[in-house]
């Protein structure tokens, strides 16, 4: 088989492939693109209580099936995201939100990142200025240390000439 | 400062060492219940024996029970069956049985085979108490007071140990069953 050839059908079976993954979701029918377009946003934000890893969308556990229903019904019943969101959680816990609300217990968890930057920022800031403010001076030799450093250079060159 | 600043990688390390550290042994497949605290959720649904009684929430009212979700389709459940069985003759504990997605032959026939701990069980087909209570893996079992308030949901088998430190406490404070 030549190498093109070969290529081909790596290609095509690679790109084939992905159906399978597809086939994974249950079939749900929306009324429009942004209805499916909120549903996939809603389950991607659920996370299973099972496969703790996974959220809801990803999971094939029995109970994000279950979750995924709930979701779709109470979408289909013109339930608002929170709505759907908050009963969720009040039979799983907190948990199950990949997005927590941003309170008291969990400001840490939304401001580190931020806060990390920040001190990132700070210290090449610092470290910018500081270097910026040392280097010439710190590059530049007295005169007097000039001729010693020559004079230990040129010292190095005689010795080893004579070695 | 400098000198101070020199030890900041061993404060850290210390820091996360004991944040890490009180991590282990933690399972992080034990959740809380959303319902600690709560009444049991409404719920209209069959008796396993008898399909055309309707069972609710009433059932927990008047006197302390465990709420055991199991089926036979749950390894775990055979395995903590014995247990459940002596929690119910030795200890004398009500326990009502929630059979979660299961079949009712089946069931049956693993009460007749097994012996039959449960004062009474809730045939839950669908899983929609089941759901309700937040129910992610059987067997899961929840302590609930003689006014049908939960105090804990248990994911995993009760055995004897599990009962001594989790459940007996709770059945001193809310009371002996059926006593």
């Amino acid at each position: 088989m030549t190498a093109p050839a070969r290529v081909g059908i790596l290609l095509a079976l690679m790109l084939s492939s992905v159906s399978v993954f597809g086939q994974s979701q249950d079939v749900y029918q929306f009324d429009s693109r942004e209805q499916e377009q909120r549903f996939q946003t809603l389950i991607a934000e659920l996370r299973c209580p099972k496969c703790q890893n996974q959220n809801i969308a990803d999971s094939n556990a029995p109970i994000s099936k279950d979750m995924r229903e709930a979701v779709y019904r109470m979408m289909s019943d013109g339930a608002s995201n929170e709505e759907i969101t908050n009963a969720l959680v009040s039979r799983f816990g907190e948990f199950v939100r990949y997005k927590p609300e941003v309170d008291s217990r969990t400001i840490m968890l939304w401001a580190t990142p931020a806060l990390v930057v920040f001190i990132g920022v700070v210290v090449v800031l610092l470290t910018v200025r500081r270097s910026g403010r040392a280097g010439p001076a710190a590059g530049a030799l007295t005169d007097e240390e000039r001729a010693r450093a020559s004079r230990l250079l040129y010292d190095e060159d005689q010795n080893d000439r004579s070695s | 400062m400098k000198r101070l600043l020199m030890f900041l990688p061993v404060v850290l390390v210390v820091v996360l060492g004991v944040i890490l550290f009180a991590g282990i042994g933690k399972d992080p497949n034990r959740l809380d219940s959303a319902l600690i605290g709560k009444p049991v959720p409404q719920f209209s649904l069959a008796d396993l024996r008898a399909a055309d009684q309707q069972l609710g929430p009433e059932l927990f009212q008047g006197q302390v029970s465990l709420l055991n979700v199991w089926g036979t389709w749950c390894p775990a459940c055979r395995d903590e069956h014995d247990d459940l069985l002596w929690l119910a003759n030795e200890k004398d504990v009500r326990i009502v049985g929630l059979n979660y997605k299961d079949d009712r032959e089946g069931a049956l026939k693993w009460l007749s085979d097994l012996g039959d701990p449960y004062a009474v069980n809730i045939y839950d087909p669908r899983g929609s108490l089941g759901f309700d209570l937040g129910v992610y893996g059987a067997p899961e079992t929840y302590f609930i007071d003689a006014e049908g308030i939960v105090r804990l949901r248990h994911v995993g088998v009760v055995n004897e140990k599990v009962w001594n430190e989790k459940f007996q406490p709770l059945m001193e404070e809310y009371g002996e069953s059926r006593s």
